[in-house]
């Protein structure tokens, strides 16, 4: 196991979330000024509709499942039937389908961004930046699956869940379990734990509103505020 | 019983001559920065025409304001919360900016640098958002000016509902009034309620409705909200911002930028007591037409001495019902029943009021066939349609409109009389049920329109939430983070420090010598 493996997969996990955390602390805090969703549909409608709504509903459902799939122990699935085998070919569906969906969005946004005058003039480095990032990391993911395919027993998959177990559980032998594991898979990984330290600098953070953003629903139309 | 107070305006667009030197003044002090140079957060159209942003007042095309339910609840138009979060991704009732228009300004540099030529130099007008040359400026808050543009086009003005509008493109029979528009202040603004992140809000102590800065996510529901189209998107800090209803100066006890500078002197503003209680039963009434009814009834009279004792008792400053007793927009809706609200059918119970114009009697008049109402002349011989003025002030209910254009022309009358034949013209003043007094009063306030009879404004009470002390020698407004703003170029968080790129931009020359 080499010096940077253990580094990638065992120490800079913990930097990517330690960024996440504290960053969006320190920006909701101090510079709440800057935090939103920087929406260009005012300057150019377009295709933002199906755009937008195809990325957002592609990658919102494929962090979930991520987060779900990667962080449930076998045994819990393994109590309700459901073999190793079965949940990796559902993930590789699931996966193609709501990859694809992301993909067809985030293209369309691509364009959208660097082909409209209009936008193209407010767009930011950052936002050239984050937009090819989050491209290469779903074109990885999507990528890896053509890997997968070849080994259906469902093992790389309980690996890769494993060591994201062992990495939030503070176990320190995490990345020793997936030294053998594809380096597609490995790629993938670093592009998407670096998206989480991305995040609190860029755009990202308008996804911890849009979650927040839920509790709309349960309050009054009127709000009025005292001196 | 909640009452609360509110500064309300009144506009006199019997008085309005279309200067637009209120829209000008506020772009001055509000929105001559980055993002918002599209941004009017008051603009005079006008009328009849399309308006600012293009056919801001269809709401079948924006759905902005409310819709009454089969069940007698209200929902935004725009849909429920469950929509409107369905919706945020990508807002299908959000205009363009070519519904406003493109921001520019005009390549003032080619004047001064051009070579040569047969021909004089022209500026050409230069996007605010690309820096392009523009091919051509396509529309603006006021492009209708003076009834510019075809008739075909500006008929699909909302308010010709129910008017046989092809009459009014003959020249004989054309009819133009303006109309200053803001932000209305709404009792039950639609902005506040479409709001996902809860950044829009009303201030309790003087009704103002606002935009937190720092809460505000630009998730752009406000401005499809709003049927007024009031509320802009700042494309450059991507947050929604609206007339403040320039509340620095109302704390103050100073009026608004547009009404302190308004020529015309058609602008008033005056404390309004109202019951918070009654809103959601007043903007809920089934017919449109009995809004504007239903919402004088929220309102509560500052001459009660038990609604006084009960304001005083929920804590509404002395002062404040001192005002509200010497209120000119009380008078005007209240009392003489000249001002209305404008569009009561959005629901919205909005709070800046107009006073519908006079306008020259026909070319019937010219030809002896005057109808007269007894000794005032006919309401229905105006130029402009009363069912026009009811279709944008009473949701096409005449009578009030009329009541209303009656007794202005009654106060017309009366003081013809004093002026011409030393005596007040009693006679006219029955017709219309107002007394001797009360015109006299009306004839201060509307004509001749002293500032103190026009600006009531109670200065607030801060000293009662807050330490002042501690606010000497702080900053006042700033981008964001307090006086702070680092010393580097950028920020680690990607926000601009400084106001403008394209309008104060420093001469090319000078720049290049400051980079080198």
């Amino acid at each position: 196991m080499s010096i940077l493996h253990n580094f990638v997969f065992g120490l800079y996990p913990y930097i990517a979330l330690t960024v996440f955390l504290l960053g969006s602390l320190v920006r909701f805090e101090r510079e709440q000024y800057t935090w939103k969703s920087e929406s260009s549909q005012l300057l150019k409608r377009g295709n933002l509709r199906i755009g937008s709504i195809c990325f957002h509903l592609g990658i919102i459902s494929l962090f979930l499942t991520h987060m779900v799939g990667l962080l449930t122990p076998p045994e819990i699935y393994h109590a309700f039937g459901l073999s190793s085998s079965a949940k990796q070919v559902m993930a590789i569906v699931g996966g193609a389908g709501l990859g694809s969906l992301c993909l067809v969005g985030l293209l369309i946004l691509l364009h959208r961004r660097f082909a409209e005058p209009r936008i193209r003039a407010v767009t930011r480095m950052g936002d050239k930046i984050l937009l090819l990032w989050l491209l290469l990391t779903l074109l990885l993911g999507l990528a890896s699956i053509f890997v997968s395919v070849n080994h259906l027993d469902g093992h790389v998959m309980v690996l890769l869940g494993s060591w994201a177990q062992h990495i939030v559980t503070f176990r320190s032998d995490a990345a020793e379990l997936i030294v053998d594991v594809p380096w597609l898979y490995k790629a993938h990984m670093f592009m998407g734990m670096t998206l989480f330290v991305i995040f609190p600098f860029s755009r990202l953070v308008h996804v911890w509103s849009g979650f927040g953003s839920v509790t709309y629903l349960t309050r009054a139309w009127q709000l009025v505020r005292p001196r | 019983m909640k009452i609360r107070a509110q500064v309300a305006m009144v506009l006199n667009l019997d008085k309005c001559i279309g200067c637009h030197t209120c829209s000008v003044t506020c772009k001055n002090v509000w929105t001559s920065r980055d993002g918002v140079e599209y941004a009017w957060f008051n603009n005079v159209e006008s009328k009849p025409g399309i308006g600012f942003p293009k056919e801001w007042e269809n709401q079948e095309k924006w759905r902005g304001g409310w819709v009454r339910r089969s069940d007698g609840k209200l929902a935004p138009r725009q849909g429920g919360k469950v929509k409107i979060l369905a919706n945020i991704f990508a807002n299908p009732n959000l205009p363009e900016i070519d519904d406003y228009y493109e921001p520019f300004t005009y390549d003032y540099e080619h004047l001064q640098k051009a070579p040569l030529s047969q021909t004089p130099p022209t500026a050409r007008p230069i996007s605010a958002i690309t820096g392009q040359k523009m091919e051509k400026i396509e529309w603006g808050p006021n492009w209708e000016d003076d009834l510019g543009g075809e008739f075909e086009s500006r008929s699909r003005d909302q308010l010709f509902k129910d008017i046989q509008k092809e009459m009014y493109s003959t020249f004989e029979n054309t009819f133009l009034m303006y109309l200053p528009r803001l932000c209305e202040h709404c009792l039950n603004p639609t902005c506040v309620a479409s709001c996902p992140s809860g950044s829009v809000y009303k201030r309790e102590d003087d009704g103002i409705v606002l935009v937190d800065q720092d809460k505000c996510r630009g998730w752009r529901m406000c401005i499809s909200g709003c049927p007024y189209k009031k509320i802009y998107y700042n494309w450059k800090s991507g947050k929604a911002e609206k007339c403040t209803f320039c509340y620095p100066r109302l704390e103050a006890g100073q009026p608004t930028v547009c009404s302190e500078t308004c020529v015309g002197r058609i602008r008033y503003l005056g404390v309004i007591l109202y019951d918070a209680d009654r809103i959601d039963q007043a903007a809920s009434v089934e017919n449109e037409q009995d809004l504007y009814e239903a919402q004088l009834k929220v309102f509560l009279d500052p001459n009660d001495p038990a609604i006084i004792e009960e304001a005083r008792r929920q804590g509404i400053p002395d002062n404040w019902l001192d005002a509200a007793k010497k209120s000119p927009v009380w008078k005007m809706a209240m009392e003489w029943k000249v001002a209305f609200p404008l569009h009561p059918e959005y629901r919205t119970l909005p709070m800046v009021w107009y006073i519908p114009p006079l306008s020259p009697i026909q070319s019937r008049a010219e030809a002896g066939q005057l109808g007269m109402n007894g000794i005032i002349p006919d309401t229905k011989d105006l130029r402009i349609p009363v069912k026009y003025l009811a279709n944008l002030l009473t949701a096409g209910k005449e009578a009030p409109i009329t009541s209303a254009l009656d007794r202005m022309l009654a106060m017309r009358a009366y003081k013809r009389g004093e002026t011409v034949h030393g005596k007040g013209n009693e006679a006219v003043l029955k017709q219309v049920g107002l007394s001797a007094a009360q015109v006299e009063e009306m004839y201060q306030i509307m004509a001749i329109a002293n500032y103190e009879d026009r600006f009531v404004i109670p200065s607030s009470h801060k000293e009662l939430v807050e330490d002042s002390f501690n606010e000497k020698g702080s900053c006042g407004f700033t981008f964001g983070n307090g006086c702070s703003g680092g010393t580097s170029e950028g920020t680690l968080f990607g926000n601009q420090k400084h106001g403008s790129d394209i309008f104060v931009d420093m001469p090319k020359s000078r720049r290049k010598s400051r980079m080198e």
